[in-house]
Formats: C-alpha cells, structure tokens, sequence
C-alpha cells in the first residue's frame, strides 16, 4: 500500500475503457464520480456531515465530499454529495429484455392489419387503480397524441377506446370483455410506495380468474415501468418513457398475428 | 365594467369592450344554468344539511351517519321536501337533539318518515334555531382568521402553495409544518384519489390513503391545529386547503367551514371532465358548496389549468378564459366576492415551442388584467415534466417568473420530481427556495416592464380573448350541459345523463326547505361588496 500521491497515481493508472469492467464518468475515464442527494432526520451539525460520509462510503463510493448541506426542518437534514464509485459492472454480461419492435409507421400498421388480420383491432386503455394521472394513456390513445405523434385514435385500422383514470381493475376487465377488447394498455404515471406494482399485479390475477388472459394482449407502460418488470408481472410487454404510439402499435399488431398464426 | 377604467393602462392594450360582452355572455349562460340548479337538490347536499344541524359520527360498519338519515328518507320517498323538514319534525315529535335523533334511525329506533308532518312554520322555526347557532360558529371562524391575519400581517408577494400526500395525516403534519418553516404559506393536503368518487365522507384521523390522504373532519382538524401551532412560532398564518370537489362538494365545504380551512378547490367542470361525475348532480352540488365557502370566508381555486393537460394548450388556450368567466359568474351567483375567486390558470405548453414562455407570460398578464380582484391561482408545469429533475427545475423556474412578472397571488408551486412522486421533503424544500430567490430577486419587475406594442404578445392576448368570446357567444346559444357533451372542453365528451352520482339527483318540491341557502344568501348578497 502506496502513499500520497502516488496511491492517486495508481488509482486512475488505467484510463483505458474497459467493457468489463464499468465505472461512472465524470471528465476522466474511470474516474468513477457519482453525484447524489439524501435527507437524513437528524440535527443538521457536524455530527450529521459524517455521518452522510460514512453512509456514502458503504454505499462504495470513495473520498466523499458533502458539497452541500442544510437544515431541512429540526431534525432534518439534507446533503448534496460526491464520491468514487469503488465498484464496477461488467457490462458485457449485461441482458436486458428491451421490447423488440420494428417500428412501422402509421400507414404500414393499418396496412398490415388490413392483409393480415382483416377487421379493426379493439383497444382499451386506462390509468388504472389510484393513479390519476392520465398524460401517458392520453399521449398512446388520444387523437393529437404526443410531441407530434399521432395517438391510437388516429389509426384507421384501430378501434380504441380510453377510459381515464382512476379505473378500477375490476371495471377495466368489465369493459374489455364487453368491448370484446384484442389489447388492454394500462397506464401507470404518478406511484407511492409501490402502488402501481400491486395494483398491475391484480390486473393480471383477475384476467386469469376470468380466463382471458390468454386471448389479450396485455401491455403495460408509465414512468417507473421497464419491460423487465412487465414481463415479471405477467404482461406481455411494458414500455418505458418516451414511447409513442406507433411503437406500442408495432408490437401488438406483430403480436396479434404471431399468436394466432395469420403470418 | 367598473374595471374599465383601472385598466385603461392594459400592459397588453386589451380590449375591454370585448372583456365586457364576454363577460355579459357568461353571465347568461350561468344564470340559465341556475335556474336549473334551483329546482333540484342531491343527497350530498342533504347530508351536509344535516351535518350543518350537528349530525357527525358513523355507526358500526363505518357508514356516516348523515348518509344514514338521508337514505331512511330516501327510503320513504321524501327527499324532496329536504332533510331540514325530516329532523325538524322529528325533534318536534321526540325533543332529541339532531344527533340522538340520527343515532336512532341508525340503529333502526326511528324511521323519520313515518312520523306525521308537523306544522310547517313550528319545523322551520325548530330547525332555524339550530341553523343560527351553526352560522354563528362558522363566522366566529372566520373571525378568528381575519384576526391571525392581522395579528401577523399577510404576505402581499405571491403566497407559496405546497402540496403534502403522504396518506398518513401524522406525517402529512411533519412535512406541513417543516414546509412551512422553510417559507410555504399555503398548505393543501392532497386527498387520496379515490375519494373524488365516494359518496360519503370519511371519519376520523386515517393513517393509509393513496396518492394523498382522506380529507375527513378529523383530519382537517389536526393539521389546522398543527398549522396554527408552526404560524404561532413563525408568525406568519399558515393557510391550509383541501378539495371540495367530487361527490361530496358541499359536505366537504361544511367540514372545511367547522375546521377553518382557507382554500378550497371547488370545481364542477373539473369533476365532469375528469373524474366523470354526472354534470347535472356537480353543478347543483357546487351551488351549495360555493355558498358555504363564501359564507365561511374561504378562497375557492378552480380547475382551468387541468383542461391543457389533455388538449393542446397553445390552441385551445381561449376555452380556460371562458370557463374562468362562467366560473367566476357562477362564484357570484353564490354569493362568492371576486376576492374570494381563486381562478386557475396557467397554460402549459410544450418547452419546445419556440416563444412559448412569452405566450404564457403574454397570457397570465391577460388573466391578471381581466380578473383584477380575483386572487388567481397559477399552476406549475406537470404534463410537460419529464423525470429529468435538472431541465425541471429550470422549467418551474421559468413558471416562478412569470408569476413575479404578472402579479398571481396562489402560486402552486412546481417540484422538481413531478412525476416521478408526490414530494420529498427535500424536494419541497429545493422547490422553495428556488420561488423565494426568485420572488425576491424580481420583486419589482411588473412595476417596471411594459410590452411592445402591437408585438408578439399583444396579438396573442387579443387572439385568445376574442376566441373565448365566441365560445361564450355559443355555448349562451347551446346551453351549458350541450356544450359539455361536445366535447369542447379539455377535449373531452361527457353525456348529461353519464357518470356518477345522478341517481342522487331529487327535484325539489314546492315546500323544499333548506334553512343555510335562506341565511346564508341573505347574509352574503346584503350590503354592497
């Protein structure tokens, strides 16, 4: 074990990218440099600056450094924080279960709807369970749809339907089957304490108790949601932020006919 | 207009002419609409009657116990007449209070409708008896408000309005009063979402609720007192605000009165459009909770902002004017003052839009201009918040400036986290401050801008100021309910007889009586304001 200077000589010895071995970026490779902020409930002193040090360091980061600090309210304290992540990810040996959709464009979805599957599909969304947030359902179904994306409701060959926020599962599977629904897209914006997990949860429980989960296409999409999580919940697909229309639409048209073998 | 000639320095050259017709056109529709509103009352607001008569609590299975004495009169069909009649004459019969009166119908003692209808004059007097002593309370609220104000002074800058939602009102009061250190002035507790769609009102102090926290009495009552406690350390008076809105407007307004509450949202455009209640049933109930409100001194802020969340908001911009002036046309219908008018707005466009911060500003300015009185509500960008907390804060900073520029008096202020979750203490805290530098940093501005004439800004105002005329001038052809039904408002379709709660609907009969509307009306519209 070096000393002084040289210890920080050695430390960033490898500027190299190494694929296996990720770390952070600040403004040199390797660096590993993770800004952060926390509030701690406790008295904002001396006693609470180390406190959020030592909190960093077993959090792995090296040479924290409490930039900012301040009384949020008695016995409240905030810290704005930067340390050197001591870990590193392989990153080559990272999967993730993105959605794989060739986006098509509007005119190529209602044309692939028309020659391989013949009628309208039916679509139903919501913002389901407490979630009153209805900006993500809106941006996939509405007509204007989002940043100059054309919504659902703008699709010749689709037929869908938006029920809002703040519908229950239970009203939600009721109107899928009355509409005979092919897709169900469950929006989940604004969540608290893992609400919107449960909450998706319950959805697929009561399909099955049904017995029409199989013959839906089930999609969930929203802030917190990642495909990974969708799939864990039983769903089919799940789409993060930024998603438009036309490539929820990609997926479940391609999925339609896939599961019912018209290709 | 009276307005006319203080505003004959218009920053933005607005034509006033155009602001009266639009204004004469929104008087029209909502006193169309009234007459509507008169023959008709709901079960929520016979259930507020009874609680303004002193019934409270719930029986075994959680049930209140004003939604027990008015459906054992439901049951004998006689709703019509209103709840007043029904306790009245009961207390005739038996000499029990309201409350022991409601206890025995719930446990099945007494079944108001059976009892034989007593002299009218003798109920009514019975009943207003009561209804005096209930008046009494609520203005010694009000009291004792204009006294804290006085007390501690009021903020003449922009009052900064935080939201708390934990779900817990235990630790709704820890981030209250923390808020409240750090600067807020306005306290709203978000209620829990569902509740917009219950139709009856919670009891007690409730520790669990989603998204926010169950606006009950109970609840209403430990964050004023924690709220008095932190304005007395502080010296400041801390407002706290909760939502009459949904199905429960008028009882939710009832609690708020007993509780000095300071703010209410209260808006049935917003229940129709987005939390699908029947129109007919919100419109009648927001006559009643608007008086109660005005009665109790209460600032109510409205729901105009929430339209641009599904619509485009540089183009349907005009439909939040019109709605602000059937809305404030409704207030007054009420007995609200214009001071009491918290008209929300704020039109939220995309970032990307080029001169899109002028245009808000150009049309707040509008807003300021053609409500002087009201103190407006401003509202901070949501839809466009996109989980990057960086660009967001600088996006909530654009919308504090602007309402230092244009003098709004609510100001609703935008968290960094939106939409990602309801606030951190940190991030209300980060949100703050970010205000306060602001609003001191640029105290002065509006005092010394002025806009370019027949600029960018000016044609803008006049674009959406004559758009919302027209739509006023068309919606006094088609009537109010027809409107809604097409679909002009937040882009959304709401059929008359859909929704929720219209089978709590009742025509009123001729002998309808409801003491609190009589006082009440009387008290608010005596003496010029």
């Amino acid at each position: 074990m070096g000393g002084g200077q040289y210890s920080i000589e050695r430390e960033n010895s490898d500027k190299n990218l190494d694929l296996t071995r990720i770390k952070p970026y600040g403004d040199t490779m390797n660096d590993g440099k993770i800004q952060l902020s926390f509030t701690l409930p406790i008295e904002h002193d001396e006693k609470a600056i180390e406190t959020a040090k030592e909190l960093a360091v077993k959090m792995g980061l090296k040479d924290p450094e409490v930039t900012y600090h301040t009384t949020l309210d008695k016995g409240f304290t905030y810290f704005i924080v930067y340390g050197k992540s001591t870990h590193t990810i392989d990153y080559t040996k990272i999967k993730v279960e993105n959605v794989e959709v060739d986006v098509m464009s509007i005119e190529d979805i209602n044309n692939y709807i028309k020659e391989k599957i013949g009628r309208k599909l039916v679509i139903l969304g919501a913002s389901t369970g407490s979630d009153a947030h209805t900006v993500g359902i809106d941006a996939i179904i509405n007509m204007k749809g989002f940043a100059g994306h054309y919504g659902l409701e703008h699709y010749e060959m689709i037929e869908a339907f938006n029920l809002g926020s703040q519908v229950t599962n239970e009203d939600f599977v009721k109107r899928g089957i009355e509409l005979n629904t092919d897709v169900l897209l469950v929006s989940q914006t604004v969540t608290q304490k893992g609400i919107h997990v449960k909450n998706l949860t319950q959805l697929v429980d009561l399909l099955e108790a049904e017995g029409i989960r199989d013959k839906i296409i089930l999609v969930c999409g929203g802030a917190r949601v990642s495909n990974e999580l969708a799939k864990e919940l039983g769903y089919d697909a799940g789409f993060g932020p930024g998603t438009y229309a036309e490539i929820v639409a990609s997926f479940f048209v391609k999925e339609f006919v896939r599961r019912k073998k018209l290709d | 207009m009276t307005e006319l000639s203080k505003h004959s320095e218009s920053k933005l050259n607005l034509d006033f002419s155009v602001v009266s017709k639009a204004r004469e056109a929104a008087k029209k529709i909502a006193f169309e609409t009234q007459k509507f509103i008169d023959r008709h009352t709901t079960t929520t607001i016979e259930r507020t009657v009874c609680r303004l008569l002193g019934i409270d609590d719930v029986d075994e299975f959680e049930v209140p116990l004003p939604n027990i004495v008015v459906e054992n009169i439901i049951k004998g069909d006689l709703l019509s007449l209103g709840a007043a009649i029904h306790v009245g004459n009961a207390i005739l019969h038996t000499k029990l209070s309201p409350q022991e009166i409601a206890e025995k119908v719930a446990k099945d003692e007494l079944n108001l409708t059976e009892l034989p209808l007593k002299d009218l004059s003798e109920i009514k007097a019975t009943i207003n008896l009561i209804a005096q002593e209930t008046l009494v309370k609520i203005s010694q609220n009000r009291k004792k408000r204009d006294e804290l104000l006085q007390k501690y002074g009021d903020k003449e800058s922009p009052l900064i309005y935080v939201i708390v939602a934990t779900g817990n009102i235990y630790e709704d009061i820890i981030q209250a009063q923390a808020a409240a250190r750090q600067g807020a002035d306005v306290i709203a507790v978000i209620r829990s979402t569902v509740q917009s769609l219950l139709d009856y009102v919670p009891y007690g102090p409730t520790t669990e609720g989603f998204g926010g926290t169950y606006a009950t009495q109970e609840n209403f009552r430990l964050m004023r007192k924690a709220l008095d406690e932190v304005g007395e350390e502080l010296g400041r008076y801390i407002r706290l605000t909760n939502y009459c809105s949904g199905l429960c407007m008028p009882e939710i307004a009832a609690m708020g009165a007993f509780e000095r509450l300071d703010m209410m949202l209260n808006d049935a455009l917003y229940g129709i459009l987005f939390r699908d209640i029947n129109m007919k049933r919100t419109i009648i109930d927001q006559y009643f909770s608007r008086m109660i409100n005005a009665y109790a001194g209460v600032i109510i802020n409205t729901g105009e902002d929430n339209y641009l969340t599904t619509a485009d908001a540089y183009e349907v911009a005009h439909t939040v004017l019109a709605s602000e002036f059937i809305n404030e046309q409704f207030a007054l219908l009420a007995g609200l003052k214009e001071e009491q008018m918290g008209l929300g707005h704020a039109f939220e466009m995309n970032p990307d839009l080029e001169n899109g911060f002028l245009y808000e500003l150009a049309q707040a300015q509008m807003t300021r201009e053609i409500f002087p009185k009201a103190p407006l509500k401003y509202m901070p960008p949501t839809k466009f918040m996109t989980g990057n907390i960086f660009k967001g804060h600088i996006q909530d900073a654009l919308f504090n400036m602007i309402t230092v520029m244009t003098n709004q008096r609510i100001h609703l202020l935008g968290m960094l986290t939106e939409a990602i979750h309801t606030p951190f203490m940190s991030d209300r805290a980060l949100s703050i401050e970010n205000a306060r530098y602001i609003f001191n940093n640029m105290k002065s501005i509006s005092e010394e801008i002025v806009f370019k004439k027949g600029g960018l800004m000016e044609k803008r105002v006049d674009e959406v100021l004559n758009k919302a005329y027209d739509l006023l001038k068309e919606i006094e052809k088609q009537g109010l309910f027809q409107t809604i039904e097409k679909g002009i408002f937040a882009s959304i379709k709401r059929p008359i007889d859909g929704g929720k709660g219209l089978d709590g609907v009742f025509k009123k009969e001729k002998n309808y009586f409801n003491p609190f509307i009589e006082f009440m009306i009387k008290e608010l519209t005596k003496g010029g304001n």
